[in-house]
Protein backbone atom coordinates (compact mmCIF):
# COMPACT_ATOMS: atom_id res chain seq x y z
CA UNK A 1 0.00 0.00 0.00
CA UNK A 2 2.68 2.36 1.17
CA UNK A 3 5.18 1.22 -1.58
CA UNK A 4 2.39 2.20 -4.14
CA UNK A 5 1.94 5.64 -3.12
CA UNK A 6 5.53 5.91 -2.67
CA UNK A 7 6.94 3.83 -4.91
CA UNK A 8 10.72 5.51 -5.24
CA UNK A 9 10.76 6.34 -1.75
CA UNK A 10 13.54 4.30 0.15
CA UNK A 11 12.40 3.61 3.66
CA UNK A 12 15.56 3.33 4.87
CA UNK A 13 17.01 6.65 3.66
CA UNK A 14 13.70 8.68 4.33
CA UNK A 15 14.46 7.57 8.44
CA UNK A 16 18.33 7.92 8.40
CA UNK A 17 17.09 12.18 6.62
CA UNK A 18 14.32 12.10 9.32
CA UNK A 19 17.24 11.39 11.94
CA UNK A 20 19.39 14.55 10.55
CA UNK A 21 17.04 16.68 10.60
CA UNK A 22 15.92 15.86 14.11
CA UNK A 23 19.71 15.89 14.75
CA UNK A 24 20.73 19.41 13.72
CA UNK A 25 17.19 21.26 14.53
CA UNK A 26 17.48 19.55 18.16
CA UNK A 27 21.49 20.84 18.94
CA UNK A 28 20.65 24.55 16.83
CA UNK A 29 17.78 24.82 19.29
CA UNK A 30 19.35 24.28 22.15
CA UNK A 31 22.01 25.83 21.57
CA UNK A 32 20.36 29.06 20.55
CA UNK A 33 18.37 28.91 23.07
CA UNK A 34 21.25 29.85 25.29
CA UNK A 35 23.39 32.10 22.90
CA UNK A 36 19.72 34.04 22.37
CA UNK A 37 19.14 34.30 25.90
CA UNK A 38 22.54 35.55 26.72
CA UNK A 39 22.07 37.94 23.90
CA UNK A 40 18.50 38.98 24.75
CA UNK A 41 19.46 39.51 28.26
CA UNK A 42 22.19 41.76 27.42
CA UNK A 43 19.75 43.85 25.38
CA UNK A 44 17.45 44.40 28.03
CA UNK A 45 19.93 45.27 30.96
CA UNK A 46 21.54 47.80 28.59
CA UNK A 47 18.28 49.50 27.71
CA UNK A 48 17.06 52.69 28.94
CA UNK A 49 16.32 52.52 33.00
CA UNK A 50 17.98 48.77 33.43
CA UNK A 51 20.26 47.92 35.64
CA UNK A 52 23.37 48.09 33.17
CA UNK A 53 21.70 50.72 31.03
CA UNK A 54 24.21 51.85 28.83
CA UNK A 55 23.35 53.28 25.57
CA UNK A 56 26.81 52.43 23.65
CA UNK A 57 26.41 48.68 24.65
CA UNK A 58 22.85 48.80 23.30
CA UNK A 59 23.16 50.13 20.52
CA UNK A 60 26.05 47.49 19.41
CA UNK A 61 24.42 44.57 20.76
CA UNK A 62 20.94 45.42 18.78
CA UNK A 63 23.07 46.34 15.62
CA UNK A 64 24.59 42.99 15.99
CA UNK A 65 21.58 41.45 16.26
CA UNK A 66 19.57 43.31 13.49
CA UNK A 67 22.50 42.61 10.91
CA UNK A 68 22.08 38.88 11.41
CA UNK A 69 18.43 38.91 11.47
CA UNK A 70 18.28 40.79 8.02
CA UNK A 71 20.71 38.53 6.07
CA UNK A 72 18.30 35.70 4.35
CA UNK A 73 19.92 32.16 5.73
CA UNK A 74 20.46 31.21 2.27
CA UNK A 75 22.79 33.83 1.62
CA UNK A 76 24.10 33.57 5.43
CA UNK A 77 25.36 30.30 4.78
CA UNK A 78 27.28 31.19 1.73
CA UNK A 79 28.91 34.07 3.85
CA UNK A 80 29.93 31.96 6.64
CA UNK A 81 31.72 29.13 4.69
CA UNK A 82 35.01 30.17 5.84
CA UNK A 83 33.85 30.12 9.61
CA UNK A 84 32.23 26.94 9.12
CA UNK A 85 36.14 25.47 7.50
CA UNK A 86 37.45 26.88 10.35
CA UNK A 87 35.27 25.72 13.17
CA UNK A 88 34.24 22.04 11.46
CA UNK A 89 36.71 21.18 9.16
CA UNK A 90 34.17 20.51 6.85
CA UNK A 91 31.64 22.21 5.00
CA UNK A 92 29.12 18.93 4.28
CA UNK A 93 27.28 17.29 6.75
CA UNK A 94 25.04 18.09 9.70
CA UNK A 95 27.84 19.31 11.85
CA UNK A 96 28.67 22.05 9.00
CA UNK A 97 25.53 23.06 9.24
CA UNK A 98 25.23 23.79 13.20
CA UNK A 99 27.58 27.33 13.34
CA UNK A 100 25.06 28.59 10.26
CA UNK A 101 22.13 27.70 11.67
CA UNK A 102 22.80 28.74 15.11
CA UNK A 103 23.94 32.08 13.90
CA UNK A 104 20.81 32.39 12.26
CA UNK A 105 18.40 32.02 14.42
CA UNK A 106 20.25 33.55 17.72
CA UNK A 107 19.66 37.12 17.16
CA UNK A 108 15.99 35.87 15.97
CA UNK A 109 15.42 34.45 19.54
CA UNK A 110 17.51 37.04 20.95
CA UNK A 111 14.52 39.26 19.90
CA UNK A 112 11.82 37.40 21.47
CA UNK A 113 13.61 36.89 24.86
CA UNK A 114 14.10 41.02 25.08
CA UNK A 115 10.23 40.98 24.17
CA UNK A 116 9.49 38.17 26.36
CA UNK A 117 11.47 40.61 29.31
CA UNK A 118 9.62 43.70 28.73
CA UNK A 119 6.84 42.32 29.53
CA UNK A 120 8.14 41.65 33.21
CA UNK A 121 6.32 43.63 35.58
CA UNK A 122 8.70 46.37 36.17
CA UNK A 123 8.01 46.55 40.02
CA UNK A 124 8.86 42.91 40.67
CA UNK A 125 12.39 43.94 39.62
CA UNK A 126 12.19 46.97 41.80
CA UNK A 127 10.99 44.26 44.85
CA UNK A 128 13.64 42.44 44.21
CA UNK A 129 16.17 45.13 43.96
CA UNK A 130 14.80 46.30 47.25
CA UNK A 131 15.45 42.80 49.51
CA UNK A 132 19.42 43.34 48.11
CA UNK A 133 19.51 41.38 45.41
CA UNK A 134 22.75 41.26 43.18
CA UNK A 135 21.98 41.19 39.63
CA UNK A 136 23.33 37.64 38.75
CA UNK A 137 19.92 36.91 41.29
CA UNK A 138 17.44 38.92 39.52
CA UNK A 139 18.80 37.05 36.51
CA UNK A 140 17.91 33.69 37.42
CA UNK A 141 15.70 33.84 40.28
CA UNK A 142 13.67 36.84 38.63
CA UNK A 143 13.93 37.75 35.06
CA UNK A 144 14.11 33.92 33.47
CA UNK A 145 11.23 32.18 35.81
CA UNK A 146 9.22 35.41 35.46
CA UNK A 147 9.36 34.91 31.66
CA UNK A 148 9.47 31.69 31.46
CA UNK A 149 6.14 31.00 29.53
CA UNK A 150 7.25 33.17 26.61
CA UNK A 151 10.62 32.25 26.62
CA UNK A 152 9.46 28.43 25.82
CA UNK A 153 7.15 29.61 23.43
CA UNK A 154 9.20 31.67 21.66
CA UNK A 155 12.40 28.57 21.89
CA UNK A 156 9.29 26.67 19.87
CA UNK A 157 8.84 29.41 17.15
CA UNK A 158 12.63 29.14 16.49
CA UNK A 159 12.82 25.73 16.30
CA UNK A 160 10.17 25.43 13.76
CA UNK A 161 11.77 28.13 11.65
CA UNK A 162 14.70 25.89 12.59
CA UNK A 163 13.28 23.35 10.93
CA UNK A 164 12.71 25.21 8.07
CA UNK A 165 16.56 26.12 7.95
CA UNK A 166 17.72 23.07 8.30
CA UNK A 167 16.10 22.28 4.80
CA UNK A 168 17.79 24.77 3.05
CA UNK A 169 21.13 23.82 4.76
CA UNK A 170 20.38 20.35 3.23
CA UNK A 171 20.19 22.14 -0.37
CA UNK A 172 23.96 22.66 0.16
CA UNK A 173 25.38 19.36 1.27
CA UNK A 174 23.81 19.36 5.36
CA UNK A 175 21.92 16.37 4.73
CA UNK A 176 18.29 15.74 6.29
CA UNK A 177 15.28 15.51 4.53
CA UNK A 178 15.60 18.74 2.95
CA UNK A 179 18.33 17.84 0.94
CA UNK A 180 16.10 14.18 0.48
CA UNK A 181 13.32 16.01 -1.21
CA UNK A 182 15.63 18.48 -3.26
CA UNK A 183 18.01 15.58 -4.39
CA UNK A 184 16.21 12.71 -4.97
CA UNK A 185 12.91 14.12 -5.28
CA UNK A 186 13.09 17.01 -7.14
CA UNK A 187 16.15 16.53 -9.12
CA UNK A 188 15.06 13.24 -10.32
CA UNK A 189 11.31 14.33 -10.76
CA UNK A 190 10.51 11.73 -8.11
CA UNK A 191 7.64 13.75 -6.56
CA UNK A 192 6.81 11.14 -4.17
CA UNK A 193 9.95 11.34 -2.49
CA UNK A 194 9.79 14.95 -2.06
CA UNK A 195 5.88 14.29 -0.64
CA UNK A 196 7.17 12.12 1.37
CA UNK A 197 9.76 13.94 2.84
CA UNK A 198 6.88 16.93 3.42
CA UNK A 199 5.36 14.94 5.23
CA UNK A 200 7.83 14.06 7.50
CA UNK A 201 9.09 17.64 8.27
CA UNK A 202 5.07 18.47 8.76
CA UNK A 203 5.09 15.50 11.20
CA UNK A 204 8.59 17.09 13.11
CA UNK A 205 6.86 20.40 13.09
CA UNK A 206 3.67 19.51 14.49
CA UNK A 207 5.23 17.41 17.91
CA UNK A 208 7.37 20.48 18.20
CA UNK A 209 4.64 23.22 18.49
CA UNK A 210 2.69 20.17 20.69
CA UNK A 211 5.49 19.58 23.23
CA UNK A 212 6.55 23.84 23.24
CA UNK A 213 2.19 24.78 24.08
CA UNK A 214 1.68 21.73 26.26
CA UNK A 215 4.91 22.59 28.48
CA UNK A 216 4.25 26.20 28.19
CA UNK A 217 0.37 26.69 29.59
CA UNK A 218 1.72 23.67 32.19
CA UNK A 219 3.86 25.91 33.63
CA UNK A 220 1.81 29.52 33.63
CA UNK A 221 1.17 30.07 36.95
CA UNK A 222 -0.09 33.61 36.13
CA UNK B 1 16.59 55.84 63.09
CA UNK B 2 16.11 57.69 60.16
CA UNK B 3 16.80 60.82 59.22
CA UNK B 4 17.06 63.65 56.01
CA UNK B 5 18.66 66.12 55.57
CA UNK B 6 18.25 68.83 53.10
CA UNK B 7 17.31 66.53 50.66
CA UNK B 8 16.51 67.56 47.04
CA UNK B 9 15.87 65.58 43.85
CA UNK B 10 15.60 66.58 40.25
CA UNK B 11 14.88 64.22 37.44
CA UNK B 12 16.27 65.44 33.64
CA UNK B 13 13.62 65.15 31.60
CA UNK B 14 12.91 65.86 27.71
CA UNK B 15 10.90 68.78 28.72
CA UNK B 16 13.93 70.47 31.21
CA UNK B 17 14.52 69.82 35.09
CA UNK B 18 11.76 68.31 37.77
CA UNK B 19 11.68 69.19 41.01
CA UNK B 20 10.35 65.90 42.87
CA UNK B 21 11.51 66.39 46.11
CA UNK B 22 12.67 69.84 47.25
CA UNK B 23 15.17 70.55 50.06
CA UNK B 24 12.64 68.00 52.80
CA UNK B 25 14.83 67.59 56.16
CA UNK B 26 12.58 64.87 58.64
CA UNK B 27 13.64 62.59 61.69
CA UNK B 28 11.78 59.41 62.19
CA UNK B 29 12.27 57.76 65.65
CA UNK B 30 12.71 53.81 66.33
CA UNK B 31 9.70 52.04 66.77
CA UNK B 32 7.57 54.77 65.54
CA UNK B 33 5.12 54.67 62.67
CA UNK B 34 5.16 57.84 60.00
CA UNK B 35 3.18 58.42 57.74
CA UNK B 36 4.09 60.50 54.48
CA UNK B 37 0.58 61.83 52.66
CA UNK B 38 0.46 63.99 49.70
CA UNK B 39 -1.64 63.59 46.23
CA UNK B 40 -0.09 61.81 43.19
CA UNK B 41 2.79 63.36 41.91
CA UNK B 42 3.58 65.09 45.28
CA UNK B 43 7.39 63.28 45.30
CA UNK B 44 6.10 61.02 48.22
CA UNK B 45 6.92 58.15 46.00
CA UNK B 46 10.77 59.42 45.31
CA UNK B 47 10.78 60.27 49.30
CA UNK B 48 9.73 56.43 50.44
CA UNK B 49 12.58 55.40 47.17
CA UNK B 50 15.37 57.76 48.87
CA UNK B 51 15.08 55.04 52.06
CA UNK B 52 16.71 52.42 50.48
CA UNK B 53 18.41 53.66 47.82
CA UNK B 54 16.34 52.84 44.69
CA UNK B 55 16.57 56.50 44.38
CA UNK B 56 19.55 58.25 44.76
CA UNK B 57 19.22 62.27 45.89
CA UNK B 58 20.75 65.48 43.99
CA UNK B 59 21.58 67.04 47.09
CA UNK B 60 21.35 66.57 50.37
CA UNK B 61 21.73 63.06 52.96
CA UNK B 62 19.91 60.06 53.68
CA UNK B 63 20.97 58.73 56.65
CA UNK B 64 19.41 55.13 57.97
CA UNK B 65 20.20 53.64 61.19
CA UNK B 66 23.61 55.52 61.05
CA UNK B 67 24.37 54.68 57.67
CA UNK B 68 24.57 57.18 55.03
CA UNK B 69 22.27 55.57 52.18
CA UNK B 70 22.89 58.26 49.88
CA UNK B 71 26.22 57.44 49.50
CA UNK B 72 26.76 53.99 50.02
CA UNK B 73 26.40 51.22 46.37
CA UNK B 74 27.25 47.68 46.21
CA UNK B 75 27.66 45.14 48.48
CA UNK B 76 27.24 47.63 51.25
CA UNK B 77 24.00 48.71 49.78
CA UNK B 78 22.65 45.25 49.04
CA UNK B 79 23.25 44.51 52.58
CA UNK B 80 21.32 47.58 54.31
CA UNK B 81 18.25 47.08 51.60
CA UNK B 82 17.77 42.91 53.73
CA UNK B 83 17.43 46.05 56.85
CA UNK B 84 15.16 48.56 55.15
CA UNK B 85 12.42 46.23 53.65
CA UNK B 86 9.18 47.55 51.39
CA UNK B 87 5.99 46.58 50.58
CA UNK B 88 4.42 47.66 47.44
CA UNK B 89 0.52 49.07 46.31
CA UNK B 90 0.38 46.26 43.74
CA UNK B 91 2.57 43.44 45.49
CA UNK B 92 5.00 42.73 43.27
CA UNK B 93 4.76 38.89 44.28
CA UNK B 94 6.73 36.56 41.54
CA UNK B 95 3.72 34.25 40.00
CA UNK B 96 6.10 31.94 39.28
CA UNK B 97 6.21 31.19 43.09
CA UNK B 98 4.01 29.92 45.68
CA UNK B 99 3.28 31.83 48.92
CA UNK B 100 6.13 29.80 50.52
CA UNK B 101 8.93 30.38 47.67
CA UNK B 102 7.95 33.68 47.67
CA UNK B 103 8.55 34.50 51.42
CA UNK B 104 11.66 32.15 50.76
CA UNK B 105 13.18 34.42 48.13
CA UNK B 106 14.43 37.30 50.46
CA UNK B 107 16.10 34.61 52.56
CA UNK B 108 17.26 32.87 49.68
CA UNK B 109 19.34 36.52 48.81
CA UNK B 110 20.52 36.88 52.31
CA UNK B 111 22.34 33.43 51.76
CA UNK B 112 20.19 31.39 54.81
CA UNK B 113 20.26 27.75 54.39
CA UNK B 114 17.61 25.33 53.09
CA UNK B 115 16.29 24.33 56.80
CA UNK B 116 16.78 27.52 58.53
CA UNK B 117 14.86 29.10 55.69
CA UNK B 118 12.00 26.26 55.90
CA UNK B 119 11.62 27.50 59.94
CA UNK B 120 11.45 31.11 59.19
CA UNK B 121 8.99 30.55 56.49
CA UNK B 122 6.62 28.91 58.38
CA UNK B 123 6.99 31.20 61.29
CA UNK B 124 6.38 33.98 59.18
CA UNK B 125 3.17 32.35 57.38
CA UNK B 126 2.05 31.93 61.50
CA UNK B 127 2.74 35.31 61.56
CA UNK B 128 0.68 37.17 59.08
CA UNK B 129 -2.11 34.79 59.00
CA UNK B 130 -1.58 32.76 55.84
CA UNK B 131 -1.91 28.85 57.44
CA UNK B 132 -3.13 26.44 54.80
CA UNK B 133 -2.12 28.53 51.66
CA UNK B 134 1.60 27.75 51.48
CA UNK B 135 1.18 26.15 48.36
CA UNK B 136 -1.00 28.45 46.44
CA UNK B 137 0.02 30.72 44.04
CA UNK B 138 -0.34 34.31 43.93
CA UNK B 139 -2.81 34.36 41.27
CA UNK B 140 -5.45 31.80 43.33
CA UNK B 141 -4.92 34.69 46.39
CA UNK B 142 -7.21 38.11 47.20
CA UNK B 143 -5.92 41.04 47.33
CA UNK B 144 -5.58 40.99 51.38
CA UNK B 145 -3.83 37.91 51.35
CA UNK B 146 -1.46 39.06 48.37
CA UNK B 147 -0.46 42.41 50.66
CA UNK B 148 -0.28 39.59 53.49
CA UNK B 149 2.67 37.70 51.66
CA UNK B 150 4.38 40.59 50.89
CA UNK B 151 4.72 41.93 54.61
CA UNK B 152 5.70 37.91 55.33
CA UNK B 153 8.43 38.68 52.67
CA UNK B 154 9.66 42.13 53.65
CA UNK B 155 9.73 40.70 57.81
CA UNK B 156 11.71 37.80 56.53
CA UNK B 157 15.70 38.99 57.57
CA UNK B 158 14.07 40.73 60.26
CA UNK B 159 14.30 44.33 58.73
CA UNK B 160 14.75 47.26 61.10
CA UNK B 161 12.31 49.47 58.86
CA UNK B 162 9.34 48.90 56.89
CA UNK B 163 8.17 51.44 54.09
CA UNK B 164 5.25 50.69 52.76
CA UNK B 165 4.26 52.58 48.89
CA UNK B 166 0.66 53.04 49.22
CA UNK B 167 0.74 49.35 50.40
CA UNK B 168 -3.24 49.50 51.04
CA UNK B 169 -3.99 51.87 48.10
CA UNK B 170 -5.28 49.35 46.05
CA UNK B 171 -7.65 47.17 48.69
CA UNK B 172 -10.94 47.48 49.74
CA UNK B 173 -12.34 49.48 52.94
CA UNK B 174 -12.46 46.72 55.01
CA UNK B 175 -9.39 44.76 53.86
CA UNK B 176 -7.09 48.17 54.40
CA UNK B 177 -8.25 47.74 57.65
CA UNK B 178 -7.19 44.45 58.16
CA UNK B 179 -4.04 44.79 56.41
CA UNK B 180 -3.46 47.93 58.30
CA UNK B 181 -4.70 46.50 62.24
CA UNK B 182 -1.84 43.88 60.90
CA UNK B 183 1.17 46.69 60.67
CA UNK B 184 0.37 47.95 63.56
CA UNK B 185 0.44 44.76 65.62
CA UNK B 186 3.95 44.16 63.96
CA UNK B 187 5.09 47.59 64.81
CA UNK B 188 3.86 46.91 68.49
CA UNK B 189 5.08 43.17 68.32
CA UNK B 190 8.37 43.73 66.99
CA UNK B 191 9.23 47.71 67.46
CA UNK B 192 9.58 48.18 64.08
CA UNK B 193 9.86 51.15 62.49
CA UNK B 194 7.36 51.97 59.27
CA UNK B 195 7.30 54.40 57.29
CA UNK B 196 4.47 54.70 54.81
CA UNK B 197 3.40 56.62 51.89
CA UNK B 198 -0.39 57.20 51.04
CA UNK B 199 -2.82 59.42 49.39
CA UNK B 200 -5.46 57.93 52.07
CA UNK B 201 -6.17 60.29 55.48
CA UNK B 202 -7.69 57.47 56.83
CA UNK B 203 -4.54 55.26 56.85
CA UNK B 204 -2.46 58.33 58.45
CA UNK B 205 -5.10 58.59 61.50
CA UNK B 206 -5.73 55.00 62.13
CA UNK B 207 -2.06 53.60 62.75
CA UNK B 208 0.37 56.68 62.09
CA UNK B 209 2.27 58.42 65.01
CA UNK B 210 3.88 61.43 63.03
CA UNK B 211 2.58 62.72 59.50
CA UNK B 212 4.14 64.79 57.29
CA UNK B 213 2.18 66.09 54.31
CA UNK B 214 4.15 66.80 50.89
CA UNK B 215 3.16 69.21 48.16
CA UNK B 216 4.43 69.65 45.28
CA UNK B 217 8.25 68.09 46.37
CA UNK B 218 8.23 69.79 49.93
CA UNK B 219 6.61 68.57 53.25
CA UNK B 220 4.31 71.48 54.22
CA UNK B 221 3.13 70.30 57.46
CA UNK B 222 4.35 67.75 60.31
CA UNK B 223 3.55 66.80 63.67
CA UNK B 224 1.78 64.48 65.87
CA UNK B 225 -1.11 62.72 63.88
CA UNK B 226 -3.70 64.35 65.94
CA UNK B 227 -2.26 67.60 66.28
CA UNK B 228 -2.26 67.87 62.74
CA UNK B 229 -6.10 66.64 62.91
CA UNK B 230 -7.08 69.40 65.61
CA UNK B 231 -5.11 71.96 63.92
CA UNK B 232 -4.02 71.91 60.46
CA UNK B 233 -2.37 74.29 59.10
CA UNK B 234 -1.13 74.02 55.08
CA UNK B 235 -4.81 74.10 53.05
CA UNK B 236 -3.82 70.48 51.57
CA UNK B 237 -3.99 69.31 55.05
CA UNK B 238 -7.34 70.85 55.91
CA UNK B 239 -8.54 69.34 53.04
CA UNK B 240 -6.77 65.46 53.91
CA UNK B 241 -8.20 66.53 56.95
CA UNK B 242 -12.10 66.91 55.65
CA UNK B 243 -11.26 63.44 54.10
CA UNK B 244 -12.25 61.75 57.43
CA UNK B 245 -13.68 64.26 59.32
CA UNK B 246 -16.90 64.66 57.69
CA UNK B 247 -16.80 68.26 57.98
CA UNK B 248 -18.28 69.18 54.55
CA UNK B 249 -21.42 67.14 55.06
CA UNK B 250 -21.36 67.98 58.39
CA UNK B 251 -21.61 71.66 57.52
CA UNK B 252 -24.29 70.98 55.00
CA UNK B 253 -26.56 68.94 57.68
CA UNK B 254 -26.06 71.24 60.50
CA UNK B 255 -28.85 73.76 58.62
CA UNK B 256 -30.97 71.03 58.64
CA UNK B 257 -30.66 70.47 62.25
CA UNK B 258 -31.47 73.78 62.93
CA UNK B 259 -34.72 73.56 61.36
CA UNK B 260 -35.55 70.31 62.80
CA UNK B 261 -34.61 71.20 66.67
CA UNK B 262 -36.06 74.24 67.10
CA UNK B 263 -36.03 73.89 71.40
CA UNK B 264 -33.45 73.82 73.79
CA UNK B 265 -29.99 74.26 72.86
CA UNK B 266 -28.25 72.95 69.85
CA UNK B 267 -24.39 72.21 71.47
CA UNK B 268 -21.52 70.78 68.86
CA UNK B 269 -19.05 69.04 71.42
CA UNK B 270 -15.43 68.08 69.36
CA UNK B 271 -13.08 65.42 70.53
CA UNK B 272 -9.66 65.40 70.44
CA UNK B 273 -7.84 62.63 71.46
CA UNK B 274 -9.72 62.97 74.75
CA UNK B 275 -12.16 61.16 77.10
CA UNK B 276 -14.39 59.57 74.54
CA UNK B 277 -14.55 56.59 75.86
CA UNK B 278 -16.15 58.09 79.41
CA UNK B 279 -19.86 57.74 79.49
CA UNK B 280 -20.43 61.70 79.20
CA UNK B 281 -23.81 61.42 78.38
CA UNK B 282 -25.38 59.58 80.64
CA UNK B 283 -23.29 61.84 83.15
CA UNK B 284 -24.95 64.83 82.04
CA UNK B 285 -28.45 63.33 82.57
CA UNK B 286 -27.80 62.38 85.70
CA UNK B 287 -26.06 64.82 87.10
CA UNK B 288 -27.96 68.21 85.10
CA UNK B 289 -31.28 67.09 85.55
CA UNK B 290 -31.35 67.52 81.56
CA UNK B 291 -32.44 66.07 78.65
CA UNK B 292 -29.48 64.85 76.19
CA UNK B 293 -30.67 64.20 72.58
CA UNK B 294 -27.97 62.95 70.20
CA UNK B 295 -28.21 65.00 66.59
CA UNK B 296 -25.31 64.02 64.89
CA UNK B 297 -22.16 62.45 65.48
CA UNK B 298 -18.59 61.29 63.83
CA UNK B 299 -15.93 59.88 66.40
CA UNK B 300 -13.06 57.88 65.14
CA UNK B 301 -9.88 56.18 66.61
CA UNK B 302 -6.49 57.15 65.23
CA UNK B 303 -3.59 55.71 67.86
CA UNK B 304 -3.44 58.37 70.70
CA UNK B 305 -7.39 58.74 71.30
CA UNK B 306 -10.49 59.51 69.59
CA UNK B 307 -11.22 62.24 67.32
CA UNK B 308 -14.43 63.33 66.35
CA UNK B 309 -17.67 65.91 66.83
CA UNK B 310 -21.09 65.14 68.32
CA UNK B 311 -24.05 67.50 67.94
CA UNK B 312 -26.19 67.20 71.17
CA UNK B 313 -29.76 68.86 72.24
CA UNK B 314 -29.81 70.23 75.25
CA UNK B 315 -33.50 70.28 77.21
CA UNK B 316 -33.87 71.70 80.18
CA UNK B 317 -33.44 74.85 82.96
CA UNK B 318 -31.23 77.20 81.62
CA UNK B 319 -29.03 77.32 84.48
CA UNK B 320 -28.84 73.61 84.27
CA UNK B 321 -27.79 73.76 80.56
CA UNK B 322 -25.01 76.73 81.66
CA UNK B 323 -23.57 74.15 84.43
CA UNK B 324 -23.13 71.42 81.64
CA UNK B 325 -21.71 73.31 79.44
CA UNK B 326 -18.93 74.19 82.34
CA UNK B 327 -18.75 70.63 83.16
CA UNK B 328 -17.99 69.80 79.53
CA UNK B 329 -15.25 72.42 79.59
CA UNK B 330 -13.41 70.52 82.65
CA UNK B 331 -13.58 67.35 80.34
CA UNK B 332 -11.24 69.43 77.69
CA UNK B 333 -13.98 68.96 75.33
CA UNK B 334 -14.66 71.68 73.14
CA UNK B 335 -18.06 73.30 73.18
CA UNK B 336 -19.91 74.87 70.58
CA UNK B 337 -23.33 76.69 70.52
CA UNK B 338 -25.07 76.66 67.46
CA UNK B 339 -27.19 79.37 67.26
CA UNK B 340 -29.57 80.25 64.51
CA UNK B 341 -27.80 81.84 61.67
Amino acid sequence: MLNQLFPNVNWEKMWEATYETVYMTTISTVATFVLGLAIGILLFLTSPHQLWANKVANFITGSIVNIFRSIPFIVLIILLVPLTKFLMGTIRGTNAALPALIIGAAPFYARMVLIALREIDKGVIEAAKSMGAKTSTIIWKVLIPESLPALLSGITVTAVTLVGYTAMAGIIGAGGLGQLAYIDGFNRSRDDVTLAATIFILVIVFIIQFIGDFITTKIDKR
Amino acid sequence: MIELKNISKLYKTKNGEITAVKDVSLTIQQGEIFGIIGYSGAGKSTMIRLLNGLEKPSSGKVLVGGQEISSISGGKLRAARQKISMIFQHFNLLWSRTVEENIAFPLEIAGVKKEERTKRVNELIELVGLSGREKSYPSQLSGGQKQRVGIARALANNPEVLLCDEATSALDPETTDQILELLLDINKRLGLTIVLITHEMHVIRKICHRVAVMEAGSVVEQGEVLQVFQNPQAPITKNFVMQVSGKKEAKESIEQILEHFTSGKLVKLTFIGTKSEQPIISHLIKEFDIEVNIVHGSISQTTKGSYGNLIIQLNGKDSKVEEALLHLESLEIQTEVIEHA
